[in-house]
C-alpha cells in the first residue's frame, strides 16, 4: 500500500473508517479449508510453496470455523455431507464468504448421480465460482483474489444489520 | 426439518457403540463419554467420521461412519461406456491417479482382450511408480502433520510438486491426468519428459535422506508412533487389509510380485516387509517402498523400448486423434467405438493391481454390450478402514489420529 | 498339479451336489455355488489344508433385472499359499433375498456385507451388524439395484434450505 512512504513524509493519513476496515480485511482472510475431496489437495498445493497463499495473507488455515470468515468448499458435496457443511457454515463469524472451488461445487460437474448436489449454491450462498476439475492452485489464488476485490468494495454499515437478524432467528 | 432429522439418523450408530463390551463401572469418578470425530476434521483425511466412546483418554469402542463422499460410481458406470469411465478413475484415489488409470484400463483389457504394445506398457509403470512416490509423499507428509511435524508436509509436498510438473508435460494435466487409453496410452513419452523423470530421480535420493534425518532424529515422533496401533499378521489377513499396511504386518504380499502385471517380472526390486505392525512400521514402509520405486523407474528408464503406444485393433483401441481427421477409415472406426462402445465379450473378470494404498480391483460383468452390466470396484482404502475399529480399541484419543494417518486412507477411494 | 485341478478336485470329491456350475474364463475361476451350501463351502475353503483362502477380497453382487434368479452373489477369494483368485457365486432364487453371512469365516467380509445391503437390499443372515454403509439411515430405496434411476428419486434425500 506504500504505507511507510506516507507515514514518513508527514506523519498521518486520512482515510475513512471503511476503508480501512476493508482494507484490514480482505489483507487477512482466513479461509476454512472444507477439503472433501480431490481438490482439497490442490488446495494444500495452493499453500506449499511453490504457490504460497500467504502472499496473500490467508496462509492461516484454520480447521475451527469460528476463527474463519472464507470457506473453500474444494470437493464433491454429496446430501449427506451438505448437512455437515451447511453446519459449519452457519457456525462461522458474520461476515462471511464462500468460494466455491471446483466443478463439482459449482455445478455437480462430472457426477449426475443420485447421491451428489448438484451445485452448492442450492443450500448455500456462494461469492465465487473457480472452474476446472480440479482448477489449478492459480486459479484459486485469482478466486481469493476476486474476494478481496469484492471485501474492499465493502462498507462496515453492510454489516449492521446482520446482529439483529440472526437474534431474531434464533429467538424465532 | 422434521426429514431432515428422519433421514439423517444417527440413533443405530449410538446403539451399535453403547452395545455392552463387558465393562463394569465401578468407580464413581470414572465416567464414559462419546464423541463424534470427522467428518470434518483435519486428521481424518477428508470426510471420515468416527464415533468414539471414551472412558476418559481411553477409547474404548469405534465406529467408522462413511459414506459422505459416496458419489455412485459403481451406479454411474453402468451408464456409461468403457472409454468415459477412464477420467472418473482419477478421482477414485486423487493421491495416485496414474495408478488409477493404469488399473482401470488393464482391467478391462483382460476383459476385452486387448493387449497394448511394449512401449506403451513401459510407459505404464513409470506413470504408475511416479504415481506411487507422488501418494506416499502424500501420505508420509500429512501422517506426519497428522502427529505434529508440520514441515514434513511441505518437504513432501514439494517432492510432489516436481513430480505434478512432470505429469503436466506428459499427459497435459497437474493433477487429474486420465492419461492411459483401453490398449495403450493417450500420447507417447517425449525425450523431454522422459530427462526430467531422470533428473527428478537424481535429485529425489538426497531429499528423502533429509527427510528421514528430520523425522527419526526427533525422539517425540518416534516415541509417539513406536508401538502404537499394532495390527497383527492374523487380523491383517482377515480384515483384508492390503498393501503398505499388510506389510507393515509381515506378510509379504504385493501384487506386483504375486500376480505380476505389465513387466514387472522383469524389473528388479525388493518388496520390504515389517513385522512389528504398529504405526511406526507402517511409516518406515512407506520410505522403503518410495525406495524401491525410484529402482524401478531407474530400470524402466533404461528398458523403455520404440515403437507404438497403441495396440492395432480398430474394433477396440480408439486411433489417434489426427488419424481420425486425414482417414476415412479410422474415422468410421472411431465413429462406432463412441456410439457402440467396445463390446467385449459376454462375461466377468476381475483384475487387481497393486495402489500406493492396497490392492485395486475392477470387477466387471459384461453382456456383451459397450456398457458394463456391473462394475464394482475393489477399493484398498475401504479395506483397510475395517481394521481401525480393531486396532483403536483401547488406544489413547491421541493415538486414534496417528492410527487413522498410519493407515492412510483416501475417502475417495473408500467411499466411491 | 495346476492349482486349478487342485482346487476343483478338493471341491468336487467334498460338494459335488452343491456346485452348480464351474466357469473359466480369462483364466478366472469361478465356482456357482447352492444358496444353502454357500457358508459350509466358504468355510471348507478357508479350513481346508491344502488350499488356505484366508482372505476374503471383496463381496458383492449382481443385479439381472429379471423377475427369478433376480441376484447373485459373489466373493472374490485369495490364496496365500497356492497365489490364487476364486470367485464365488451364489444365485438368490426368490423373495425375501437372503443368504448365510461369511463374516464368521472373515471378519472382512463385515463391511463388504453391509455394502451389498446398502446398495442391493440383499439381507445377510446372522451378519453381527446389518446397517447401511455408505447412505443415511433413513434412506428408503437401494441405490444399485437396476430399477433405481442414476439421478435418484427426487425429494429421497433432502437439503438444508438456504440462508436468507
Ligand atoms: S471438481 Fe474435479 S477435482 Fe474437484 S472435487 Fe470435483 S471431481 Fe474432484
Amino acid at each position: 500500500m506504500g504505507l511507510e512512504a506516507k507515514l514518513t513524509q508527514d506523519g498521518f493519513i486520512t482515510t475513512t473508517i471503511d476503508a480501512i476496515v476493508a482494507w484490514a480485511r480482505k489483507s487477512s482472510v482466513w479461509p476454512m479449508p472444507m477439503g472433501i475431496s480431490c481438490c482439497a489437495i490442490e488446495m494444500i498445493a495452493a499453500a506449499d510453496p511453490k504457490y504460497d497463499i500467504a502472499r496473500f495473507g490467508s496462509e492461516v488455515m484454520r480447521f475451527t470455523p469460528r476463527q474463519c470468515d472464507l470457506m473453500i468448499v474444494a470437493g464433491t458435496v454429496t446430501y449427506k455431507m451438505a448437512q455437515v457443511v451447511r453446519r459449519i457454515y452457519d457456525q462461522m463469524p458474520d461476515p462471511k464468504w464462500v468460494i466455491a472451488m471446483g466443478a463439482c461445487t459449482s455445478s455437480g460437474g462430472m457426477y449426475r448421480s443420485y447421491n451428489v448436489v448438484q451445485g452448492i449454491d442450492q443450500f448455500l450462498p456462494v461469492d465465487v465460482y473457480t472452474a476446472g476439475c480440479p482448477p489449478r492452485p492459480e486459479n484459486l489464488l485469482n478466486a481469493l483474489m476476486t474476494i478481496q476485490e469484492k471485501i474492499s468494495k465493502t462498507r462496515a454499515r453492510d454489516f449492521q444489520d446482520i446482529i439483529p437478524q440472526k437474534l431474531e432467528l434464533i429467538n424465532k | 426439518m422434521d426429514k431432515i432429522k428422519k433421514v439423517y439418523s444417527d440413533e443405530k450408530i449410538y446403539k451399535k457403540l453403547l452395545e455392552d463390551n463387558n465393562l463394569t463401572i465401578e468407580d464413581a469418578l470414572e465416567n464414559e463419554m462419546v464423541i463424534n470425530m470427522g467428518p470434518q476434521h483435519p486428521a481424518t483425511h477428508g470426510v471420515l467420521r468416527l464415533v468414539l466412546r471414551l472412558d476418559g483418554e481411553t477409547v474404548i469402542k469405534v465406529v467408522p461412519e462413511l459414506g459422505y463422499l459416496h458419489r455412485g460410481y459403481e451406479k454411474m458406470a453402468e451408464d456409461m461406456s468403457f472409454i468415459e469411465f477412464i477420467p472418473h478413475t482419477d478421482r477414485l484415489d486423487y493421491t495416485a491417479t496414474m495408478c488409477n488409470n493404469v488399473a482401470y484400463v488393464l482391467a478391462v483389457e483382460k476383459l476385452a482382450g486387448v493387449e497394448a504394445p511394449p512401449r506403451a506398457q513401459w510407459i505404464r509403470m513409470i506413470i504408475a511408480e511416479l504415481s506411487r512416490i507422488a501418494a506416499h509423499m502424500i501420505a508420509i507428509g500429512t501422517f506426519a502433520m497428522d502427529v505434529g511435524a508440520v514441515t514434513m508436509v511441505m518437504w513432501t509436498f514439494r517432492e510432489r510438486e516436481r513430480i505434478q510438473e512432470i505429469f503436466d508435460r506428459i499427459a497435459g494435466a497437474r493433477f487429474t491426468t486420465s492419461y492411459t487409453r483401453i490398449g495403450g496410452v493417450a500420447s507417447d513419452i517425449d525425450d523431454e519428459a522422459l530427462k526430467m523423470i531422470k533428473h527428478f530421480l537424481d535429485t529425489f535420493e538426497p531429499g528423502l535422506k533429509d527427510m528421514d534425518d528430520l523425522m527419526l532424529h526427533n525422539r517425540i515422533f518416534i516415541e509417539r508412533l513406536e508401538g502404537i496401533g499394532v495390527l497383527t499378521k492374523e487380523d491383517a489377513i482377515s480384515l483384508g487389509v492390503t498393501g503398505p499396511n499388510l506389510r507393515a504386518s509381515g506378510v509379504e504380499y504385493d501384487v506386483r510380485r504375486a500376480k505380476p502385471y505389465l513387466f514387472y517380472n522383469q524389473v528388479d526390486f525388493k518388496v520390504p516387509t515389517y513385522s512389528e505392525g504398529d504405526s511406526l512400521a507402517r511409516y518406515f514402509l512407506r520410505g522403503d517402498e518410495v525406495r524401491e520405486s525410484v529402482k524401478i523407474l531407474y530400470q524402466c528408464l533404461e528398458k523403455i523400448p520404440n515403437g507404438e503406444v497403441l495396440a492395432n485393433d480398430p474394433k477396440k483401441v480408439l486411433p489417434h486423434k489426427t488419424e481420425i481427421y486425414t482417414k476415412m477409415e479410422e474415422l468410421i472406426h472411431d465413429f462406432m467405438i463412441i456410439n457402440h462402445g467396445i463390446n467385449p465379450p459376454v462375461g466377468d473378470t476381475f483384475f487387481s493391481a497393486e495402489n500406493p494404498k492396497g490392492e485395486l480391483g475392477f470387477y466387471i460383468v459384461s453382456n456383451g454390450t459397450g456398457y458394463p452390466w456391473k462394475m464394482k470396484i475393489r477399493s484398498p482404502s475401504f479395506c483397510n478402514l475395517q481394521a481401525i475399529s480393531k486396532i483403536c480399541e483401547g488406544a489413547m484419543i491421541s493415538d486414534v489420529i496417528a492410527i487413522i494417518g498410519s493407515l492412510d486412507p483416501v475417502m475417495g477411494e473408500a467411499d466411491k | 498339479m495346476d492349482i486349478k485341478d487342485l482346487v476343483l478336485q478338493t471341491l468336487k470329491e467334498n460338494f459335488t451336489d452343491s456346485i452348480i456350475e464351474i466357469t473359466d474364463f480369462r483364466n478366472d475361476l469361478s465356482i456357482t455355488v447352492k444358496q444353502e451350501k454357500l457358508f459350509e463351502l466358504a468355510k471348507f475353503l478357508k479350513e481346508n489344508e491344502n488350499l488356505l483362502f484366508e482372505m476374503c477380497k471383496d463381496v458383492t453382487a449382481i443385479d439381472w433385472a429379471t423377475r427369478k434368479n433376480r441376484f447373485t452373489v459373489v466373493y472374490h477369494l485369495y490364496s496365500f499359499k497356492l497365489n490364487f483368485n476364486l470367485r464365488l457365486k451364489s444365485n438368490l432364487e426368490t423373495e425375501p433375498y437372503q443368504i448365510q453371512s461369511v463374516t464368521p469365516i472373515w471378519q472382512s467380509a463385515n463391511w463388504y456385507e453391509r455394502e451389498t445391503y446398502d446398495m442391493y437390499g440383499i439381507e445377510f443372515i446372522n451378519h453381527p451388524d446389518l446397517r447401511r454403509m455408505y447412505m443415511p439411515e433413513g434412506f428408503e430405496y437401494h441405490p444399485l439395484r437396476k430399477d433405481f434411476p442414476v439421478l435418484g428419486i427426487p425429494e429421497s434425500l433432502p437439503l438444508p434450505q438456504k440462508p436468507e
